[in-house]
């Protein structure tokens, strides 16, 4: 099982420093991939949680949005976790899928290539595998039909039940 | 409770499909107090129940049953299990659609004598004419309440439609405005007036926009005379030995066979479903499938040319706000061979929210180029290039050699090719198009490929002479009397205007016809 936490991980100070270090923002406790810094956890089932870390910097150089925090990406990438658990071939495909973006990326692995530049380059790498392609193609919906990040990106979504947009803007353009 | 047929009840009109076609048809046909029962394989929701969201409301009415694109198209790169996005549901299409509702132009009806014979494609002329057509035009304007005809006011613009005009000014089009719309821009017709929601796509929780599931079928129901039956799926259309239909064979929502017996078949599944139907249908004496002796079944392929362009600019302008075609320009509906291009395309604003922007953009794209893109969201408008594509008789639908659906019938093939003549129309639209959002400041541009075929037409097209098409001018089969076809899949062309009000108006004309012809006993 997969959750998502909205709240305090709960970890101390002691073991955040034993808990390995992964880019500057993410850390691996247990089977757990935690965002001390905006207090979220993601627990991973069947994918090792270094290999989830390494998915959610993926996907964020993938699609990358500054004004999204990486919880929206680790909520994206949280189906291969479960998809993995049912799946064996479909495990090994991400698992692998990631040693080799590691083993390419060479000094430290993806993770730790610290500039997006470098990432996106060994990204093009592997663009046509199909490791990629379900990363990729998982985030298209994973990552934009989440409600929460429509409002930043100004989409105001549902409008029945406030009435459509008739008194609410819908021809209110200034600028022209 | 609306009127049953039995099973075995060989007087009623069958007619396949509840869409703009079948829909209309059936409550036209029960206005006349003949029998109908309505098979749909989709099931029947209300507009209470559409949903604001779009993958949420896509799951709900889409046709998700598995098809196979094939061709050198991009869809078939893009999304090769969808070559189409249509609704599975009671009011079929009709739910989706945006109700622009534009006639066709006089020389549409004409391509071979207008345009000459074009290498690699396969035109023809309509056997009817734009005057033909003209009183039943009329009549469906009125029945869907068509804004800027019978005195009905158009609609209000939105921002989206103002960007739109302002571009249009700059450019010199004299021709723009927010068009010919079958959603009320008042209260008619028991229905209340457009509240500007912005989820045209996903059904109209209003009411507002003409629908067969809510604008014609209750009005059947109510004569005594329709039967519709949801989650029926049809199978197989029987014939007997001198080769008139008799009925036709469907599963329930169990997955349950039962036949309904038929004096007349009307198909009207959209461009894919009936030519499959069709072809599916063979039998010993009909070995190419039910209407073939032409050969012509599931051939002529069109889907409109399309394309998108979006533009940022450095200002909002919502664009989701409000009917999603709020505009349209027809300036480059003519046809005027020095563009390049024979025939003509509009111009119809169009707008997506994030998450469908995210999947249609740019298909496939990845990394800050597309993903600044969508940071612009707030900023960005939007329109939709909709175009003539020349008939092909390779663009077609067959039946797939290996792949079968749960009934065990072989699924669809839509293979589609683009003409020349459809590349060239597209790149002058993108060019066009670009330049009217540049005109009004655009930082950026993004020319968007065509979606999933939301217009599917052409694959049992009229023909005056039965070796050149499937059925005549009245939708009738050539080869088989009592089988009519009524959907868009009848185009002999498709001209560059979206296709729902000729659907709508060559079925009015097809209830006369049936009308009379039983009456007369010839059928
Ligand atoms: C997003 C979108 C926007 C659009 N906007 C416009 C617009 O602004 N203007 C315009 O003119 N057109 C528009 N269209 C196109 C328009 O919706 C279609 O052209 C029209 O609905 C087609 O009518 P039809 O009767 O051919 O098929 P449909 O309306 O698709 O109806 C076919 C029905 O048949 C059913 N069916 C199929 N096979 C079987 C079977 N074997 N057994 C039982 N039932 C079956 C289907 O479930 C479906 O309900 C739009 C389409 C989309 C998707
Ligand atoms: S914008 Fe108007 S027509 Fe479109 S869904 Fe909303 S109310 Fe209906």
């Amino acid at each position: 099982m997969v959750t998502v936490n909205d709240g305090k991980p709960g970890l101390s100070r002691r073991e955040l420093l034993k808990g390995g270090g992964i880019g500057a923002l993410l850390v691996i406790s247990g089977s757990a991939v935690i965002s001390p810094e905006h207090a979220w956890g993601l627990e991973t089932s069947a994918l090792k949680p270094e290999t989830v870390a390494t998915l959610i910097q993926m996907a964020r150089d993938i699609y990358p949005h500054d004004q999204l925090a990486d919880k929206y990406y680790a909520i994206a990438v949280k189906a291969h976790d479960e998809k993995a658990g049912k799946d064996q071939a479909y495990k090994e495909l991400v698992e692998k899928g990631v040693a080799d973006l590691d083993a390419k990326a060479g000094g430290g692995g993806y993770i730790n290539q610290s500039w997006e530049d470098q990432r996106v380059a060994v990204l093009e790498q592997i663009e046509a595998t199909p490791f990629f392609q379900a990363v990729r193609g998982g985030l298209v919906v994973g990552l934009y039909n989440q409600k929460a990040v429509w409002p930043v990106f100004g989409y105001e979504g549902e409008s029945y039940s406030k009435g459509g947009y008739i008194d609410r803007g819908f021809d209110d353009i200034e600028w022209l | 409770m609306a009127k049953t047929f039995d099973l075995k009840d060989g007087s009623v009109v069958v007619i396949i499909g509840s869409g703009a076609g079948g829909g209309t048809l059936g409550n036209e046909l029960a206005q006349k107090g003949i029998n109908v029962v309505m098979l749909e394989a989709g099931r029947r929701y209300e507009y209470g129940e559409f949903i604001n969201d779009e993958w949420e409301s896509f799951d709900q009415l889409a046709w998700k049953d598995k098809r196979i694109a094939s061709g050198e198209w991009q869809v078939a790169k893009d999304f090769p299990n969808l070559p189409a996005w249509i609704v599975k549901a009671v009011g079929g299409t009709s739910i989706h659609w945006a109700g622009a509702s534009l006639r066709l132009q006089e020389h549409e009806f004409k391509t071979l004598s207008t345009y000459g014979k074009l290498d690699g494609a396969n035109l023809l002329d309509w056997p009817i004419t734009l005057a033909e057509l003209e009183p039943y035009y009329a009549k469906a304007e009125d029945k869907m309440g068509v804004t800027r005809t019978n005195g009905i006011p158009g609609l209000p613009g939105n921002n989206n439609f103002k960007v739109m005009k302002a571009g249009a000014d700059k450019l010199g089009y004299k021709e723009c405005s927010t068009g010919r719309m079958a959603i009320n821009s008042e209260p008619r017709d028991g229905r209340m007036a457009c509240q500007q929601t912005g989820f045209c796509f996903q059904g109209c929780k209003w009411g507002a926009k003409w629908s067969t599931l809510y604008a014609e079928i209750p009005k059947g129901e109510a004569t005594g005379h329709l039967e519709v039956r949801p989650q029926s799926m049809v199978l197989k259309i029987n014939h007997d030995a001198g080769g008139k239909v008799t009925g036709v064979v469907y599963a329930d929502k169990d997955g349950k066979l039962h036949e309904q017996k038929a004096r007349i078949v009307a198909v009207a599944g959209n461009s894919i479903e009936s030519p499959r139907l069709l072809l599916n249908s063979e039998s010993s004496k009909f070995p190419d499938g039910l209407a073939n002796s032409s050969g012509q079944v599931g051939r002529n392929y069109m889907r409109h040319t399309t394309g998108s362009v979006y533009a940022a600019f450095d200002k909002p302008v919502h664009m989701y706000r409000g009917t999603t075609m709020a505009g349209i320009i027809r300036d480059e509906a003519r046809n005027d061979s020095s563009r390049g291009f024979v025939g003509g395309y509009e111009f119809e604003t169009i707008s997506l929210g994030i998450p469908f922007m995210a999947a249609f953009l740019k298909p496939g794209a990845w990394g800050r180029s597309f993903t600044s893109a969508l940071d612009d969201y707030v900023n960005m408008a939007g329109l939709w290039i909709v175009g003539e594509d020349m008939a092909r008789e390779e663009n077609r639908i067959t039946l797939h050699e290996e792949e079968k659906d749960e009934y065990g019938l072989p699924i669809a093939d839509v293979f589609f090719d683009d003409h020349p003549n459809d590349t060239a129309m597209r790149n002058h639209a993108y060019k066009q198009g670009t330049a009217l959002y540049e005109a009004v400041g655009a930082v950026r541009t993004f020319p968007t490929p065509p979606y999933p075929s939301t217009h599917n037409l052409g694959t049992n097209r009229m023909s005056e002479k039965p070796g050149d098409g499937v059925v005549n001018k009245h939708g009738q089969s050539h080869d088989i009397k009592n089988l009519f076809v009524s959907d868009g899949s009848q185009f002999t062309s498709g001209g560059a205007e979206n296709p729902t009000l000729t659907i709508v108006s060559l079925a009015i004309r097809q209830a006369d016809y049936i009308a009379k012809e039983m009456a007369a006993k010839n059928i």
